[in-house]
C-alpha cells in the first residue's frame, strides 16, 4: 500500500513540479496539492511565510535528491573499484588552470611529436597568430621600422601589403604563381626577403635625396629673405607680432571715452549737519560703545543678537551676498586734473595712502625746513644707533623726496579729509615716524602701504620700548606716540593686538626662563610696564576676556607675586604695576587678591615694630630679612620736610638717588602712594561679600601700629582714612542660597514605549544578549533539522531496502509458482500417460 | 710588584681629588676596573687569608668574615676578599674618595651611578657608605655641607630592583655563583639599605638637605627598606619643623599611615594648621594638594572637619593668584561633592542674615572653627576676579553642584606662565577697541596713574 501510495505521489510531485518549473504556468497549482495553514489569531503586521504549503511537491524533491545522491550511495555500498581521473594534475590544487592546460597541451604535443617524429622528418611546426605565420611576422618586422620616416607614410608598397596582410599566404602563394610562371626556378624564402629589402632599400634612398634637394631650396629662400628684410625693417615688428597689432595704443580721444565712460555720475550727498546734529549723533555713537562694553564686561554672549533671525528680502537668494555699500567712486578732481587711480590698491587703501601722504609730506618738511628737528637731539642720537649704514638710506632719501614732491600737490586735499593727522600732533617725531616707515616698507609702493603701516604699529611699539630702557627714560616722546599708537590700533587692530600680545609674550618668556634657572625673577624694566600701560590705553580693560587684557592682567599678576622687591626702585616699579592693575578693573571692579598681598607686603616693609599677628605675608615679600624694613624712614628731619607729590617714573628706571634724604623722600611717597592706592582699594571691594575677610590682613597691620605723631601730617591722615573706610563698612552676612534650578520630573506611569523592530525577536536585552539567543536558537534548529534530515535519509534507505526485498520475494514467488507449473504440468502429462497405458 | 699595584692605585685615590675632570673620571674608571680584575684573580690564596687580617680589622668593614668561610675563598671573594688588603682599590676606598669633604663630586658621583647597576657593587657601596658616614660624624660634630651633600647624591643613586630575582648581575664574574653569599639575597639589600640611610638621616642635616631627603622618601626610599617603620621618628620630626618640610614630610607620612598601619594622633588637625596663605606660593604647591585632596577623600570624615577645611581654603582662595585658584576652586567643589552635609555652606535656605562671619579662622581645632555655621562668601566674592576662568570656576556654586567630580589632577601643575600661554593663544576672533581716544601715557586728568605718578 506504501508503494502504491509512494507511487502515486511521485506521480503527482512530478506533475506538480513541471506546473512549478513551467515559469508561467506555475500559476494554478492543484487545489487537492496545497496544505493551508490554518491561523488561529490574526496578527497585525505579520508576515506569515509558511501559510501554504505544497508537501506533495516538497517531498517528491525530497525524494528525487535522495535517489540521486543516498542511493546511489546505497547502490555502490559493495563496490571497491573507483573512478580516477589521471588527467595531468587534476587533484592538484596548486596549479592555476591555465597552467594545467599550459602543461596538458604540452604533453599533448610532445606525444603527438613523439608519434609523428618516426616518420616526419623535416616538417616542422609552423606557429601561426591568427592564421599567419609568426616566423613571417617576425621576420619582416624591422622593414617597416626602417621605414617609418617615409613621407608617403600611409601607402605601403604592394608587396608588403601583401607580405603582410596576405596571412602568409600571399607569399606562399606568389611562389607557387612563380614557379608556374617560371617552371624551374623556385625562389626560396630567404630570396624573396632579400629582393624585398633591396627594394626598399632603393626607395629609401630617393626619397632622401628628394628631402636634401628640398632643404637646399629652403635655405637658400631663407638666405634671399634675409637680404631683403634688410630693406624691409621698420614693417616687420608688425609683420611679426600680429597680436601687438590688434591692440592698438590708445590715443587721447579713447581714454576720454573710456573715462567718461568709467566715471561716477555726481550722487546727491547728504546735506551738512549742524554742529547740535552731530554732537548728538557722537553722543548716541559713544552711548552705544558703552552699551557694548558693558555687555562684553558682564561676559556676555554676542550670539544673542546673532541668533535673531535677520530680515531677508523676498529677493534674496540666499547666496550669502549683501550689498553693504556703493563701491562706486566719487568723481574727483586734484589741481584741476581728474583723479584717475590706475593702482587698484590705492583705492583699497585710500585712507592709509593718505595717511603716508602726510607722513612723507613731514618728512620732507623735517627733512629740510623742520625748526622743530633740533627739539629732539638725544632722541635723533638714539635713532642713529638703528641706521645700518647711511649709504644705504640715502637713496632711499632721495626717493622719498620725489615721492613726496609728486604727492605734494594733493597733500591740501588729503588733510582736510584726514581724520588722524599726524602731522600737529606731534611736532617731534614725525622725521621718526617717516625714517622707520622708510625702513619698513624700503621700496615706496602704494600696494604695501597697509601692510607697512600695520608694521609701523610693530616698530613704534619696539620703539617705545627702546626709548623706555634708554637711561633716562624719554617719557615725553612716548607720551606724544601714544597717541598715534592709539591711531594705529584704531586702524588696525588685530595685527596691534598681535604685536602687543608678541611683546608680552616675549617679556614673560624672559621672566619663565629666569625663574626656572634661578627660582626668582628680577622686576623687568620700565618698558614692560609702559607697554602693559599702553595696553591698557588701547584696548577696552573691562571686558570680561579680551584676546590682549587678559594676558596683560596675567602678566601683572605674575609681576606682583613672582618678583621679589629688593630695592626702592623695584618698590615704585610694583606700585606702578598695582595703579596699572586698579585702572584696569576701575570700570570693571574686579576683585584682585594679589593686589591687596603686595600692598599688604609694602605697608610692612614700611612698618616699624611688628608683631606679627592676623596676617601673613606671601610670596615676594618675607617676614625677615633684609629688606623687611626698605622703606623705613626714621629720620625726623626729612619726616618734616617731605612733600606729597607723585612719583616719578623716573625713579622707577633706575635714577640714582643722591642723597638720603632725598631717598627718605621717595619712601614716603612710595608709601603715600601705596597708602592711596589701598584707599582705593577698599573703597572698591566695600561691596565685595567677603570684604572683611580679604581686608583683615590689613586692618590688623594697620591697627597693630597706632600712628605715630613724627610722621607727616598727609600720611596720617591717610593711614587714618583708610582705616577708617575698612571700619565703617558694615556689611551684613546673607547665607548664601543656590539658585533654583529646574525640578527633575517625577517619574509617572505610562507604559514605556519601545520601538519594535522585528517581531518574533526577543526584545529588551543588549545587543550581545541578543546575539547569543540568536545563536542558541539557530543552533537548535539546525540540530532538529539535521535529526529530521537523518531520520528520513533512514526511512528512505528503509523503504528502499523493503521494495528490494518484495521485489526479490515477489521474483522468487513467481519462480516457484513458474516451477510448481512446469512441475504439475509433468506430472500431469505423466499421469496422462499413465492413464493412457491403463486405458490401453 | 704587589707593593707597585698597591701604590699605583693609592695614587689613583689621591687622584680621585684631582681638580680635572677628566682626570677623576679616568682614575674612577681605571679603580673599577682594578676592583673587577682583582675580583676576578685574587691576590691572596685562601689560606694567607689569616695573615691579612689585621688590616681588615683596621679598615673595619662590616662583612667579609661570612662570606669568606663558605666557600673555596677564591671564589666569592671577590672585592670583599680583597678588602682587607692594604692596596686601596676596594669599593671603601673609591667610596671614601667619592665623599670627599672638600669638594662636589657631582659628576663623577653621576659617573659612579652606572656602576651601581651591579648588585654586588652596590651591595658593597652601600655598606662602605654607611661606614663613611659613621666614620666621618664620629670625632667631629661639624661636618661640611659638600660632605652631606656628596653622600646624597650618592645614596640617592642607588636604587633597588623591586623583585627577588633581579640580583644576579655581578660586576665581578664568577665562575660558580652560590646563594650562601649574602650579596645574592635581597633582603640582605635591604638591610644594608636601611642601615645606610638610617645612618644618614640620624644627624643633624641642612634644610636643603632635609628637604631633598624628603622628596624622594616615598617612592624610593620607603619601599625598599626592611622596616619602614624605622622612619617614623624622622618623619613626625620633619612634620614637626613646621613650612615647607612638614609638607613634604606629609608624603612619607601618608605612606606610613596608609600601608603600615601607623596611628598619627591630630594628623587632621596638624593638616588644617598647614593651610596657610603661602601654601599657594612654595614649589610644592602640587605635591600638597595631591596629598590634601587625599586625605580629605574619604567619605568618613566629620561634616565639621570638612567645612573647615572647605572654609580655611576659601579664605585662603582670598589671597591666590590665579593659577592656584583654578585648582583650589574645584578641590572645594569636590569637597562639597563628596560630603553632601557641608553643602550647607552653599545653600542654606530660610535663615537670618548675620552680622559677622561666624568661622574663626585663627581658631586652630577645627572643631571649635564654627566653619558649619558659615557660608561661602569668599568664593561669592570671587565670582568678582578678574580672570575669566576663575570667576567661572567660582560661579559653579551659583548653581546646584553637579554629581561627578571634576578630576584636580590635570590643574595640579598648572602654572601662571601656562596660563598666560593659554589665553593668548585662544583670543577671540574680534578684537574690540578702546573707544575713549587716548590722551598720553597717563591717560586723562581724573585718572588714578595721573594722580599718583608723573613723567618727570
Amino acid at each position: 500500500m506504501g508503494k502504491a501510495k509512494s507511487a502515486g505521489m511521485r506521480r503527482k510531485a512530478a506533475e506538480a513540479l513541471a506546473g512549478a518549473r513551467g515559469g508561467s504556468a506555475k500559476a494554478r497549482p492543484n487545489p487537492f496539492e496545497v496544505k493551508v495553514n490554518r491561523q488561529k489569531f490574526q496578527i497585525l503586521g505579520r508576515k506569515t511565510r509558511h501559510d501554504v504549503g505544497l508537501p506533495g511537491v516538497s517531498r517528491a524533491r525530497a525524494i528525487r535528491k535522495r535517489t540521486q545522491t543516498l542511493l546511489k550511495e546505497y547502490k555502490e555500498r559493495d563496490k571497491s573499484n573507483v573512478f580516477k581521473d589521471k588527467r595531468f594534475g587534476e587533484y592538484n590544487t596548486n596549479i592555476s588552470p591555465e597552467e594545467k592546460m599550459m602543461k596538458r597541451f604540452a604533453l599533448e604535443q610532445q606525444r603527438h611529436h613523439e608519434k609523428k617524429n618516426i616518420y616526419n622528418l623535416n616538417e616542422d611546426e609552423e606557429l601561426t597568430h591568427y592564421g599567419q605565420s609568426l616566423a613571417d611576422i617576425e621576420k619582416h618586422n624591422d622593414i617597416v621600422d626602417s621605414d617609418s620616416d617615409t613621407e608617403e607614410r600611409g601607402t605601403l608598397s604592394a608587396e608588403l601589403t601583401a607580405a603582410h596582410f596576405g596571412g602568409g599566404g600571399g607569399l606562399l602563394h606568389k611562389t607557387s604563381q612563380g614557379e608556374g610562371e617560371e617552371g624551374e626556378k623556385p625562389k626560396s624564402r630567404k630570396e624573396l626577403i632579400e629582393e624585398l629589402i633591396a627594394k626598399t632599400k632603393q626607395e629609401k634612398r630617393e626619397r632622401q635625396a628628394q628631402r636634401e634637394d628640398a632643404l637646399e631650396l629652403t635655405e637658400k629662400l631663407d638666405q634671399d629673405w634675409r637680404e631683403i628684410q634688410t630693406l624691409l625693417s621698420h614693417r616687420i615688428p608688425k609683420s611679426e607680432n600680429k597680436e601687438k597689432k590688434e591692440k592698438p595704443k590708445p590715443d587721447a580721444y579713447d581714454m576720454m571715452v573710456r573715462e567718461l565712460g568709467f566715471e561716477m555720475k555726481a550722487q546727491p550727498s547728504n546735506r551738512m549737519k549742524t554742529e547740535a546734529e552731530l554732537a548728538k549723533e557722537e553722543q548716541e555713537r559713544l552711548r552705544r560703545l558703552e552699551a557694548e562694553r558693558l555687555r562684553r564686561m558682564l561676559g556676555k554672549d554676542e550670539d544673542e543678537n546673532a541668533k535673531k533671525p535677520k530680515h531677508m528680502s523676498a529677493d534674496d537668494l540666499n547666496d550669502g551676498f549683501v550689498l553693504d555699500k556703493d563701491d562706486r567712486r566719487l568723481l574727483s578732481y586734484k589741481d584741476g586734473k581728474m583723479n584717475v587711480e590706475e593702482d587698484v590698491q590705492e583705492e583699497q587703501s585710500r585712507e592709509a595712502s593718505d595717511n603716508e601722504n602726510e607722513e612723507e609730506e613731514g618728512e620732507d618738511s623735517s627733512g629740510e625746513e623742520d625748526p622743530e628737528e633740533s627739539d629732539g637731539p638725544d632722541s635723533h642720537s638714539d635713532l642713529e644707533s638703528n641706521v645700518e649704514s647711511e649709504e644705504e638710506n640715502e637713496p632711499e632719501k632721495e626717493q622719498h623726496q620725489t615721492h613726496g614732491k609728486r604727492c605734494r600737490s594733493d597733500r591740501k586735499a588729503a588733510r582736510t579729509e584726514l581724520p588722524y593727522t599726524f602731522a600737529e600732533q606731534s611736532g617731534v617725531n614725525l622725521w621718526h615716524l617717516a625714517f622707520l616707515l622708510s625702513l619698513a616698507a624700503g621700496t615706496e609702493e602704494a600696494g604695501t602701504v597697509t601692510f607697512t603701516l600695520q608694521k609701523l604699529f610693530g616698530f613704534l611699539l619696539e620703539y617705545v620700548g627702546d626709548l623706555a630702557t634708554s637711561d633716562p627714560p624719554d617719557l615725553r616722546v612716548i607720551d606724544k606716540l601714544v597717541v598715534q599708537l592709539y591711531n594705529l590700533c584704531q586702524m588696525f587692530p588685530e595685527s596691534a593686538s598681535d604685536s602687543v600680545k608678541f611683546v608680552l609674550r616675549d617679556a614673560m618668556h624672559e621672566m619663565e626662563e629666569m625663574i626656572e634657572t634661578k627660582g626668582r625673577a628680577a622686576f623687568p624694566g620700565l618698558d614692560l610696564l609702559i607697554y602693559l600701560k599702553i595696553a591698557g590705553l588701547l584696548f577696552p580693560t573691562s571686558d570680561f576676556c579680551h584676546p590682549v587684557v587678559t594676558p596683560a592682567l596675567v602678566c601683572m599678576s605674575q609681576l606682583l607675586t613672582k618678583c621679589p622687591i629688593l630695592s626702592l626702585q623695584d618698590v615704585v616699579k610694583g606700585l606702578f604695576v598695582c595703579c596699572l592693575f586698579l585702572e584696569y578693573v576701575s570700570l570693571s571692579q574686579r576683585f584682585i587678591p594679589e593686589l591687596i598681598n603686595f600692598l599688604l607686603g609694602i605697608l610692612y616693609i614700611a612698618t616699624p615694630n611688628k608683631q606679627h599677628r592676623g596676617y601673613t605675608l606671601v610670596h615676594p615679600f618675607r617676614a625677615l630679612g633684609k629688606n623687611s624694613e626698605l622703606l623705613l624712614v626714621s629720620d625726623k628731619e626729612d619726616m618734616a620736610t617731605w612733600q606729597k607729590r607723585s612719583l616719578s617714573l623716573h625713579w622707577a628706571s633706575g635714577l640714582k638717588v643722591q642723597t638720603t634724604t632725598e631717598a627718605n623722600h621717595i619712601r614716603l611717597s612710595c608709601l603715600a602712594v601705596c597708602l592711596a592706592l589701598l584707599k582705593h582699594c577698599v573703597l572698591m571691594y566695600s561691596t565685595l561679600p567677603s570684604f572683611h575677610a580679604i581686608t583683615r590682613p590689613l586692618r590688623a597691620l594697620l591697627t597693630e601700629n597706632p600712628v605715630d605723631c613724627s610722621q607727616p601730617r598727609d600720611l596720617q591722615e591717610l593711614y587714618q582714612s583708610v582705616l577708617t573706610e575698612i571700619e565703617n563698612q558694615k556689611q551684613l552676612y546673607w547665607p548664601l542660597v543656590c539658585e533654583k534650578s529646574k525640578p527633575v520630573p517625577l517619574k509617572l506611569f505610562t507604559p514605556r514605549l519601545v520601538k519594535v523592530l522585528e517581531f518574533g525577536k526577543k526584545q529588551g536585552s543588549t545587543k550581545e544578549e541578543q546575539e547569543r539567543k540568536r545563536l542558541i536558537h539557530k543552533h537548535k534548529r539546525e540540530f532538529k533539522g539535521a535529526v529530521r534530515e537523518i531520520r528520513k535519509d533512514n526511512q528512505f534507505l528503509a523503504r528502499m531496502q523493503l521494495s528490494e526485498i518484495m521485489e526479490r520475494d515477489a521474483e522468487r514467488k513467481r519462480k516457484v509458482k513458474q516451477l510448481f507449473n512446469s512441475l504439475a504440468t509433468q506430472e500431469g502429462e505423466w499421469k496422462a500417460l499413465k492413464r493412457k497405458k491403463f486405458k490401453k | 710588584m704587589r707593593h707597585r699595584y698597591h701604590s699605583c692605585c693609592r695614587r689613583l685615590v689621591e687622584l680621585l681629588a684631582h681638580p680635572s675632570f677628566q682626570v677623576k673620571e679616568l682614575a674612577l674608571s681605571t679603580l673599577m676596573k682594578f676592583v673587577q680584575l682583582e675580583g676576578a684573580h685574587p691576590l691572596e690564596k685562601p689560606r694567607w687569608e689569616g695573615s691579612y687580617l689585621f688590616p681588615r680589622e683596621l679598615f673595619k668593614h662590616p662583612c667579609g668574615e661570612g662570606v669568606g668561610g663558605a666557600g673555596p675563598a677564591w671564589m666569592p671573594l671577590g672585592p670583599v676578599g680583597t678588602w682587607g688588603g692594604t692596596h686601596p682599590s676596594t669599593p671603601q676606598a673609591v667610596v671614601r674618595g667619592l665623599l670627599s669633604p672638600e669638594e662636589d663630586q657631582h659628576l663623577l658621583l653621576s659617573q659612579f651611578r652606572e656602576y651601581l647597576d651591579h648588585d654586588d657593587l652596590r651591595y658593597h657601596t652601600m655598606q662602605a657608605a654607611a661606614d663613611a658616614v659613621a666614620r666621618a660624624t664620629d670625632g667631629h660634630p661639624e661636618v661640611p655641607p659638600a660632605f652631606w651633600d656628596n653622600t646624597f647624591t650618592l645614596l640617592s643613586s642607588v636604587s633597588l630592583p623591586h623583585r627577588d630575582c633581579a640580583v644576579s648581575s655581578f660586576y665581578v664574574k664568577r665562575t660558580e655563583p652560590s646563594d650562601k653569599w649574602k650579596v645574592a639575597h635581597l633582603k640582605e639589600h635591604r638591610k644594608a639599605f636601611q642601615a645606610m640611610w638610617l645612618g644618614f638621616l640620624k644627624h643633624k642635616l641642612p634644610p636643603s638637605l632635609y628637604k631633598k631627603v624628603l622628596m624622594i622618601l616615598h617612592d624610593s626610599i620607603l619601599p625598599h627598606l626592611a622596616q619602614p617603620t624605622l622612619m617614623i621618628d624622622f618623619l613626625t620630626s620633619a612634620y614637626d619643623v613646621g613650612g615647607a618640610i612638614s609638607l613634604l614630610a606629609l608624603n612619607g607620612l601618608f605612606v606610613l599611615i596608609h600601608q603600615h598601619n601607623l596611628e598619627y594622633p591630630d594628623f587632621y588637625r596638624k593638616l588644617y594648621g598647614l593651610l596657610d596663605p603661602s601654601v599657594f606660593h612654595v614649589k610644592y604647591r602640587a605635591r600638597f594638594f595631591h596629598l590634601v585632596d587625599l586625605f580629605l577623600s574619604s567619605s568618613h570624615l566629620p561634616a565639621y572637619l570638612v567645612a573647615a577645611f572647605v572654609k580655611r581654603l576659601a579664605r585662603l582662595a582670598l589671597t591666590a593668584p590665579p593659577e592656584a585658584l583654578l585648582l583650589v576652586l574645584p578641590l572645594i567643589c569636590n569637597l562639597l561633592r563628596r560630603h553632601p552635609a557641608c553643602r550647607v555652606l552653599v545653600h542654606r535656605p530660610h535663615s537670618p542674615e548675620l552680622d559677622a562671619d561666624p568661622y574663626d579662622p585663627g581658631e586652630e581645632d577645627p572643631a571649635k572653627s564654627r566653619a558649619l555655621e558659615s557660608s561661602l562668601w569668599e568664593l561669592q566674592a570671587l565670582q568678582q576676579h578678574y580672570h575669566p576662568e576663575v570667576s567661572k570656576a567660582a560661579g559653579v556654586i551659583n548653581q546646584a553642584l553637579s554629581a561627578p567630580e571634576v578630576s584636580i589632577a590635570p590643574l595640579l601643575e598648572l602654572t601662571a606662565f601656562e596660563l598666560f600661554e593659554r589665553d593668548l593663544r585662544k583670543g577671540p576672533a574680534s578684537v574690540p577697541l578702546e573707544f575713549v581716544p587716548a590722551q598720553g601715557l597717563l591717560g586723562r586728568q581724573d585718572s588714578l596713574c595721573t594722580q599718583l605718578f608723573t613723567l618727570c
